[in-house]
């Protein structure tokens, strides 16, 4: 907020001296941060694991845009479209729970209940969105894919659909495992950031964080929300636009 | 018992009408930029599966753009950019320090990883031929 950037000066001697945060940062806020920046190296590691696959098997990777290509209530195919939509989503309901940090700086209890509503909202529309996805990948195309592998001692063909942890009939199983993988932790994030954000929404109704004197409580939930946003903008376009 | 320790560091968490009106300006600014961005990376995404030929410059031009939009995220959205100078820089070195360190290495032995699997039996049976 722009009530942050306080004009007060800072002795640095006197600042780390305690009685004070040197930060000028609250000890559950900076303790968010600490475990928001953890996980942030924990999805580093499982996109950079992705790309190292990705460029071990370029010749054989299937290209995301020609598999995530179903649209509801459409029979054809249009690329990226309904990704973009989840995008899109998200991007709002980050935009909801920041206006509802905004609301809590003014003590405006009816817009901090009317913001987090929504961005509740979106959330759950986003994890909807991501069940039915998955619910595609699995189910497969109509014509599926062949496979040729030993078994007794005999090669066998076989025609399947969809992907799973063992065979993915769009190419290198591999991204069906990181797909499960990266966009489930991911959507784990949602569902938690979900029911944290639903705990916050039924403590700013009874007015717990309104009699405290400041809304901090939908700062801290905020800050998870808004980072579940910024790892989907980067699972969507090392995912599905690269 | 009496949480002082909360009043004392969140003096600041408050400001009045006007400076609301100001934050929530910027709100929408933002908004509007990340749709704009997103909206033009899929319209993008769809043609370059059409045309190969724009394929090497878009990667960049993705890459960038999402760290645009991670940028905005972190600064605007979590309020980073509000927060001191020290702190800022101790979220934030760390981070990019180690990370461009993994994506460095990582990325540079995938590139080797690549040239020797094709000398690797295993590939026949997991992809039912393979392209080599």
């Amino acid at each position: 907020m722009s009530a942050h950037a306080t004009t007060q000066k800072t002795d640095v001697k006197s600042v780390w001296g305690g009685g004070t945060s040197p930060f000028g940062i609250s000890y559950g806020k900076m303790m968010m941060w600490f475990f928001l920046m953890s996980d942030a190296f924990t999805f580093s590691g499982l996109l950079t694991a992705y790309g190292f696959m990705r460029h071990k098997y370029h010749d054989i990777w299937p290209v995301a845009g020609d598999v995530f290509t179903h649209f509801p209530f459409y029979t054809g195919h249009i690329q990226l479209l309904y990704v973009a939509f989840m995008t899109f989503v998200l991007i709002a309901s980050s935009v909801t729970m920041v206006l509802a940090v905004e609301a809590g700086h003014r003590m405006n209890k009816k817009g901090v209940i009317l913001w987090m509503f929504l961005t509740i909202v979106g959330g759950s529309i986003f994890l909807g969105s991501q069940a039915w996805e998955w619910y595609h990948f699995i189910e497969g195309t109509d014509h599926g894919a062949v496979r040729t592998f030993i078994k007794d001692g005999a090669w066998v063909t076989e025609v399947f659909k969809g992907a799973n942890l063992r065979v993915n009939e769009y190419g290198h199983p591999l991204f069906a495992d990181f797909f499960f993988f990266i966009t489930g932790f991911h959507g784990f994030h949602v569902f938690s950031g979900v029911v944290i954000n639903i705990i916050i929404f039924i403590g700013v109704i009874k007015g717990t964080f309104h009699q405290r004197g400041h809304y901090e409580m939908v700062e801290k939930s905020g800050l998870y929300w808004h980072f579940v946003d910024l790892v989907w903008v980067f699972v969507f376009t090392f995912f599905y636009l690269l | 018992m009496e949480r002082d320790d909360i009043y004392e560091y969140s003096l600041d968490t408050h400001h009045s009408e006007e400076e609301g009106k100001k934050v929530r300006k910027k709100i929408y600014q933002v908004l509007g930029i990340m749709s704009a961005v997103t909206i033009f990376e899929v319209g993008m995404g769809m043609k370059f599966s059409e045309d190969p030929s724009w394929a090497v410059y878009l990667k960049y031009i993705f890459i960038f753009l999402t760290l645009v939009k991670a940028g905005y995220i972190v600064m605007v959205f979590m309020h980073l950019g509000d927060e001191k100078k020290n702190f800022r820089w101790i979220v934030l070195a760390p981070y990019i320090v180690l990370v461009g360190y993994l994506i460095f290495i990582v990325l540079t032995e995938s590139v080797y990883s690549g040239t020797i699997r094709l000398f690797d039996p295993l590939i026949h049976t997991l992809t039912g031929g393979g392209a080599h």
